[in-house]
């Protein structure tokens, strides 16, 4: 399929890429690695008035550690995080989730800005900024990612408002992120992920409700004493995720305590 | 509005003007006329349409042409040198790894990619490292053997000599 | 035969060098000065009245050319798609098919305009533009609801929604009084898209002045195609070409005659361009049509010992919103519902039900996958009911004795079945694989072992039972020999490889018939305008048992004259010239030779015998006295994770039997893709329509799931060889057998794995959430202690 016509400009700084937005208005979008946006382009299902191509801006393909933080630039590709020794040591459960999203080619152009950026529900970053209580830095400010994920495919982004890095916590302890597909380059079906971080646990589950999703019953079971198998009982507490193709909403509450209890019990 | 684009072709410099919205897989195919680069699906699960951005494999139909601004770009017409086929297309008709050929060249160049990262991989390492690109004739088996002895060939079995492949599937 | 063993030898392909190096020929590979593209504007609902198609807006949009509907196409098509009665002789309806639709729309996808504009990206720019006006009509997606007099009709106007409804063998109530076990079973067949990687392609150029078409298209069928198009569009065949070359898969869905293929030649007629449509993938997979859609209400019986007493079979078939040009073939299942098996007693009835989907037709396997797989469900069924291994009751009940006749007057020309049976026992080590069953059981831990013994029928296919599936035309196959001065020979076929390897292939049959060197043999297919008048194409595992036989006989013709020459030559008796690896002597002579090229250059001398012509060439139709018979046995081993339903295909052994084999590694890989694809039924693919509103929901290759190569396991083959005496050559057919095979081991390991849990089938797809379902269901059934299944 061919998508529709669109204008197209380079911007090789933010500022030009936030005034190419402000001239082209509300229905222009940002293109990143474009593996969201392309493929629903090409179906119609979005037709962009205009992209701006940000992927001339220099410094936002870094990832860099300060103090406590770290920085993944929004044109890091999916690939770069997997493969980042810093992020193996600093915060290995972010480059474990990236080796797991699509598939190599992929992963060559993807990027984390994007993925934050396009709020799909099935997206695994998104899970992993809730938990770890990243903040979503903009060209206007920061958003903490608890307020960003507001519904599918929705986030507080205004038109001319460009995702430049996320912020992620230094996170080197215990983790592990189970993504539940049928296929290696399917999106999850449900995943889960567990972080250990300052003595507690954090777990959080994709793809179970239209954003993602912090199991706090769980995290605070297990902060009560309770073994995996039973606080991972709570994984489906008020949740009321919807069927699809793949997964009943039963099953996908199934799914999230099997698959949380799992990653407790696997994190390493 | 037609736009520039320049690129390097499998080394031939490339200037057209081109709609935005022209795929990178049309571009290729329709504008170069370099045609082994192939289209299997609208959503890039297929892969058929793999190439080589700066070494990296990616799919065609999921890029539009400008985006290949100033970049080097190889596709199977470029993967032979001096009338010799590339090892991998060497060990594809070797190891009998295509029938109806179609998604070979998808295959091949992500093939390509992933050799160049890791150039002795296990059985279980190429069947993880092909998941983006589907074939409907080979049950993959001896396209898992072409990618291996491929490897052989191109001396990764001697750099890294000794790594053996996990029994079954991961 | 002279022994040159190129017959039986690994050669490689001939094909590979272009195809590896992206210089293949596929439809879309090129265009022609000033075609133009085609998009179809397609139904976005199951069942609609068509009100009204603006094109006011369409047709102002930059590019285009024209915009066709039902109105100008009735101008330039005479009639509808052909319908072949196939194996179903009884046919109750069969609605006109024209190829876009004119008032009512019956299936999501249905053409209903077309626009023709100068790039491609204009076209569908302006097929967006193009305004339909509908009224919903209800959609009938249910085939038993569709069964009931009460339902609304697929197409308003029609009787009811029964296509057709054929009893081969009635019921004999008496039959299962003789079985002291009876099992009764529903085993569904999903909706598969073919989904070759290549989509459907089509190019057309009509020119005016000669008026001759010519066709270059993604086809299996070169010549069929041709023929279907004279009837389409009123022009003699003689004015047609059909050229296909290089072809992308097809896995059958290539092999019919389809609406666009009608649609972009008529197309090109009317607005005296090239015009070229190519497949999108969505397009594909709601408008090429499906494979399998059936549903089968089986009961079996068995006597204690294992002896199988009586099968009854009925099989629902989803024919769509019509019937497929080769669709109800589809009822060959019923046909070989015993499978290797004897059995006192089967009756079957088959019932073609129409429903607001796209329609079906033969996709790899056709009726046999179907046939096999509740033929292995049944006989697992029945050992489980009698607590009996699953091998002994298959070694009690094998066909043994050949020529063997089935239930329905079909003869399996021969067999092995047991030998094949035991080599892949040992292959996969049978019985230690049921001790770590065992033990792995009492640590919570689901292996499971599945045996699909399978035969199949196929070479399709001899002229008499085959005659009307095509419309009269009888599904022998062609081929020409000729050898040229030099002594070069060029081969042309009816038969078109779309990753068979016939290029390879078939020179090695005619280097051994003709004695020459392979590589001085080159084959040619594809191209109406060469070689024989006509050809059947390829499809049906027949490439080989009949296109082969056609090559075979075409190179005996030649050695024929050749010999008479040769004997000219030598100034001796005919009887007296031996023919032994290429070279002619006089017996008792062996010193003094001419090689086939000597012969070959003398054929176009002078001094030739009294009654022979110049040249040295022949044309043959072979017309096989019997279909072929394929068999072996497939073990899938598998493990469940019982806490989410996954299943882990960990092991797949085949050991397949295709009478003589003339490239083992053409032969090893038809197997791999053939398996793959009962596997990706067993456990990934189906498409899936949402039952009220009739809309597809599985309409991208996200969301119909082709497995990777990480999903399937390595797997292991080895091979009986039992000659076929249906042939000279020996030599059955291999294309379809691994997908007839599979898809029963697959699911007969599943439900072995969850036997414990009290489970004894499983649908397909396997899926984890269908899976985890049954076993929540199997639990609180056996705490309300009620069987695990009704």
């Amino acid at each position: 399929m061919i998508p529709a016509a669109f204008e197209y400009a380079r911007a090789t700084s933010v500022e030009e890429a936030t005034k190419l937005l402000d001239k082209f208005g509300e229905d222009a979008k940002v293109l990143a690695g474009g593996h969201s946006l392309i493929p629903l382009m090409r179906l119609r299902l979005s037709q962009p008035s205009a992209l701006v191509d940000i992927n001339g801006i220099k410094g936002l393909d870094q990832i860099k550690v300060e103090g406590s933080k770290v920085h993944v630039g929004a044109l890091v590709r999916h690939v770069q995080i997997q493969n980042s020794d810093v992020l193996k040591d600093k915060l290995p459960i972010l480059a474990e989730v990236a080796g797991e999203v699509g598939d190599n080619q992929v992963r060559n152009m993807g990027t984390m800005g994007g993925v934050v950026a396009h709020a799909d529900a099935a997206g695994d970053y998104p899970t992993i900024a809730l938990i770890l209580d990243a903040e979503i830095v903009t060209n206007k400010r920061s958003i903490p990612a608890k307020d960003f994920f507001k519904d599918i495919f929705t986030t507080p982004l205004a038109a001319n408002e460009i995702v430049t890095e996320v912020v992620f916590p230094v996170a080197d302890g215990p983790h592990k992120y189970i993504k539940f597909r049928r296929r290696l380059f399917d999106w999850a079906i449900v995943g889960a992920a567990a972080q250990k971080m300052n003595g507690g646990w954090r777990i959080g589950l994709t793809n179970v409700a239209s954003t993602p999703v912090r199991a706090k019953a769980v995290e605070d079971a297990l902060h009560n004493g309770a073994k995996p198998e039973e606080a991972a009982e709570h994984a489906s507490d008020g949740l009321n995720p919807s069927g699809d193709l793949r997964a009943s909403p039963e099953y996908k509450k199934h799914l999230a305590r099997v698959l949380t209890k799992r990653a407790i019990e696997q994190a390493k | 509005m037609k736009q520039k684009v320049a690129t390097t072709i499998n080394g031939e410099r490339r200037e057209h003007e081109v709609e935005p919205r022209l795929l990178l897989v049309h571009y290729i195919r329709d504008v170069v006329g370099l045609t082994g680069t192939h289209i299997g699906c609208d959503t890039s699960q297929c892969g058929a349409c793999t190439i080589l951005v700066d070494g990296k494999a990616v799919k065609s139909c999921t890029m539009f042409a400008l985006q290949a601004e100033g970049r080097s770009l190889t596709t199977i017409e470029g993967m032979a040198k001096d009338g010799q086929l590339h090892p991998l297309q060497q060990a594809f008709w070797d190891e009998h790894g295509l029938q109806c050929g179609y998604c070979t060249p998808g295959f091949i160049m992500a093939a390509a990619y992933l050799l160049s990262e890791n150039p002795n991989p296990t059985d279980d390492e190429i069947r993880q490292g092909l998941e983006g690109n589907l074939c409907r004739c080979t049950g993959y088996v001896n396209i898992v053997k072409s990618v291996k002895s491929a490897a052989a060939t191109m001396g990764g079995a001697t750099a890294k000599a000794g790594a053996k492949s996990a029994a079954g599937r991961s | 035969m002279a022994v040159t063993a190129m017959i039986g030898a690994k050669i490689h392909r001939r094909e590979d060098p272009r195809l590896v190096s992206g210089a293949g020929h596929y439809v879309d590979d090129f265009t022609l000065p000033g075609t133009a593209y085609m998009s179809i504007v397609r139904s976005p609902y199951a069942h609609a009245r068509i009100n009204s198609i603006d094109v006011t807006a369409a047709s102002k949009a930059p590019g285009v050319v024209a915009i066709y509907t039902y109105k100008d196409f009735a101008k330039a098509i005479t009639g509808g798609i052909p319908v072949a009665p196939a194996f179903v002789a009884e046919k109750k309806q069969t609605p006109n098919r024209f190829p876009i639709a004119e008032k009512e729309v019956v299936y999501q996808g249905e053409a209903v305009a077309v626009v023709l504009a100068d790039s491609r990206y204009q076209a569908v720019d302006a097929a967006n533009l193009v305004d339909v006006n509908y009224d919903q009509l209800p959609a009938v997606m249910d085939m038993e609801k569709a069964l009931d007099p009460k339902s609304p009709k697929v197409h308003s106007d029609g009787p009811d929604n029964v296509a057709w409804d054929l009893t081969y063998v009635p019921d004999d109530a008496e039959a299962m009084k003789e079985a002291d076990v009876v099992i009764k079973e529903r085993i569904h067949q999903q909706r598969l898209s073919p989904t070759a990687i290549e989509p459907r392609g089509v190019m057309a150029e009509y020119a005016r002045a000669d008026g001759s078409l010519t066709v270059w298209m993604s086809t299996q069928i070169p010549h069929l195609m041709r023929f279907y198009l004279t009837l389409g569009l009123g022009l003699p065949e003689s004015r047609i070409r059909v050229v296909s070359q290089d072809v992308g898969g097809g896995f059958g869905s290539k092999g019919y005659p389809q609406a666009e293929d009608y649609l972009v030649t008529a197309a090109a007629k009317l607005s005296s361009r090239p015009v070229k449509w190519i497949e999108g993938r969505t397009e594909a997979i709601q408008g090429t049509p499906h494979g399998r859609g059936q549903f089968f209400d089986v009961e079996a019986g068995a006597k204690k010992d294992g002896t199988l007493v009586a099968l009854k079979v009925t099989q629902y078939l989803d024919a769509g919103g019509y019937v497929g040009n080769l669709g109800a073939f589809q009822g060959v299942a019923c046909l070989l519902s015993g499978g290797a098996y004897k059995w006192k007693h089967i009756s079957a009835r088959t019932v073609g039900v129409l429903t607001n989907r796209v329609p079906t037709d033969i996709y790899r396997g056709a009726g046999r996958p179907e046939a096999t797989h509740l033929c292995e469900r049944v006989i697992d069924l029945l050992a489980g009911a009698l607590k009996m291994d699953p091998v002994a009751i298959r070694r009690k009940n094998f066909a043994t004795e050949f020529p063997f006749t089935n239930n329905f007057g079909l003869v399996y020309d021969s067999g092995a079945y047991e030998k094949a049976l035991d080599k892949a026992l040992e292959m996969v080590g049978y019985d230690r694989f049921r001790k770590e069953q065992e033990e792995g059981r009492r640590k919570g831990k689901y292996l499971g072992i599945g045996l699909s013994s399978w035969i199949e029928i196929c070479g399709i296919g001899p002229s008499a039972p085959t005659a009307g599936a095509t419309g009269g035309i009888a599904l022998v196959e062609s081929a020409q020999v000729r050898v040229f001065p030099t002594g070069s020979v060029s081969v042309y076929v009816g038969t078109h490889s779309h990753g068979q390897s016939h290029e390879t292939t078939f020179p090695q049959i005619v280097a051994d018939t003709l004695g020459v060197p392979y590589d001085s043999i080159e084959l040619r297919h594809g191209d109406t305008a060469e070689g024989p008048a006509f050809g059947y194409g390829t499809y049906g595992s027949r490439s080989l048992a009949v296109g082969g036989m056609a090559v075979h006989k075409a190179s005996k013709k030649v050695v024929d004259k050749a010999r008479k020459l040769a004997a000219h030559i030598f100034e001796a008796s005919e009887d007296d010239v031996v023919f032994d690896q290429g070279q002619f002597y006089v017996k008792g002579s062996p010193d003094k030779r001419k090689a086939m090229a000597e012969i070959a250059l003398a054929s176009y001398g002078a001094s030739l015998p009294p009654d022979m012509e110049q040249g040295l060439e022949a044309v043959a139709y072979f017309d096989p006295p019997n279909f072929v018979w394929p068999f072996g046995t497939h073990i899938a081993v598998v493990e469940v994770d019982p806490e989410t339903g996954d299943v882990d295909l960990q092991r797949y052994i085949a050991v397949d039997d295709c009478g003589n084999v003339i490239n083992p590694m053409i032969v090893d890989g038809q197997i791999h893709g053939g398996v793959t694809q009962g596997i990706a039924q067993a456990l990934y693919e189906e498409v899936v329509y949402d039952n009220d509103s009739g809309q597809m929901r599985t309409g991208t290759m996200t969301d119909y799931l082709i497995p990777t190569a990480n999903e399937i396991p390595n797997l292991e083959l080895d091979r009986t060889v039992t000659p076929s005496p249906t042939n000279e050559l020996g030599v059955k057919g291999i294309g379809e057998a691994g997908t007839i095979a599979s898809s029963a081991a697959v699911i007969n390991a599943v439900c072995d794995a969850l036997s414990p849990f009290g489970i004894k089938h499983v649908d397909m797809p396997a899926s984890p959430d269908r899976i985890w379902k049954q076993i929540q269901q199997a639990r609180v059934a056996s705490s309300n202690g009620e069987e695990a299944r009704k």
